[in-house]
């Protein structure tokens, strides 16, 4: 299992950017009482029998690593969804994009910490790939909102893997995060 | 404090770019790519990551790309990172926590020389795509 709700959340992440998708949208809703995370690509998606293999640890496609025999970014989701009382919704279409919607129950005993929003978003932004990324953020506790689009960080800041951007990105990120 | 604003962003960029334009870096790029799969994120290569950017801004280093990549077939000694250092041999690193990371860039990527108690040897070999 992952250790925060964020690293969880950008595990799955990943899966968007390597199935081809040209956009992304990303909510992160944080409430009191709970963290929704919302997904929508429109990457290669799934066929229904897919769909419901990947809830299985035992299984991976095979294409990424040849020989493996386990796929655990969607169960470990999916275990701390089901052992806190969340809830987790996964719809794919193939050739079409896959849609997650996915309620942490922040309070519940066994749910991990909300983690690392700032890096997340961070790493999020700087895959390598050419992809459109929103990220829709919600903080009601903190009463803040903002939204963020990969493309216009690309404009501001060019090359988003060169260290020097990366701190910029950080600090935009941050003071998003931090002002309301 | 308000939010930055993008057209804020974008001075800041400039101005820190003419800094980096001053500085002489001979064209010789420092690469850090870090393993992000599943592995990777469990055992920390977030943490990781905002480390070495952090390391970077703090020693003021202007020519470093990162990048994140999947699971390298070392699951065993995640967070795994690979360093290439012009004038060094290319190294991938195992147990790559914040202490470490810091030590990377202070002992590798700084001084040139290698932190020998992290080095692993190479991607899996069931991972390896073909060296041409």
């Amino acid at each position: 299992m992952h250790y925060t709700l964020c690293d969880c959340i950008l595990d799955i992440f990943q899966n968007s950017v390597e199935a081809d998708s040209s956009r992304i949208v990303l909510d992160l809703l944080q409430s009191e009482s709970t963290l929704i995370f919302k997904l929508v690509d429109n990457g290669k998606g799934m066929d229904e029998e897919t769909l419901k293999r990947v809830q299985d640890p035992f299984f991976t496609d095979g294409i990424k690593h040849k020989n493996r025999k386990v796929g655990l970014g969607i169960p470990f989701l999916k275990q701390t969804t089901d052992m806190t009382e969340g809830t987790f919704l996964l719809k794919s279409k193939l050739g079409e994009g896959t849609w997650l919607d996915v309620t942490f129950n922040l309070k519940h005993w066994d749910t991990p910490p909300i983690g690392d929003v700032v890096s997340l978003i961070i790493s999020a932004m700087t895959f390598d790939g050419d992809y459109e990324l929103i990220v829709n953020r919600e903080n009601e506790t903190e009463k803040n909102s903002y939204s963020v689009a990969r493309s216009e960080l690309l404009d501001v800041l060019g090359d988003l893997s060169q260290a020097t951007n990366m701190i910029l990105l950080k600090e935009f990120i941050e003071s998003q995060e931090i002002d309301n | 404090m308000a939010k930055m604003t993008l057209a804020q962003l974008k001075a800041l960029r400039e101005e820190k770019k003419k800094d980096i334009d001053r500085r002489d870096n001979n064209g010789k790029d420092i690469t850090i790519v870090i393993g992000m799969g599943t592995c990777g994120i469990a055992a920390g290569g977030k943490d990781a990551m905002a480390t070495f950017i952090d390391e970077i801004r703090e020693h003021e280093l202007t020519n470093v790309t990162i990048k994140q990549t999947g699971c390298m077939g070392l699951c065993h000694s995640e967070p795994t990172v690979d360093i290439k250092v012009p004038g060094m041999p290319d190294t991938i690193y195992g147990h790559v926590d914040p202490g470490v990371a810091r030590e990377i860039v202070l002992k590798h990527i700084i001084g040139k020389s290698m932190v020998s108690k992290y080095v692993l040897e190479r991607p899996a070999l069931d991972i390896m795509k073909e060296q041409k």
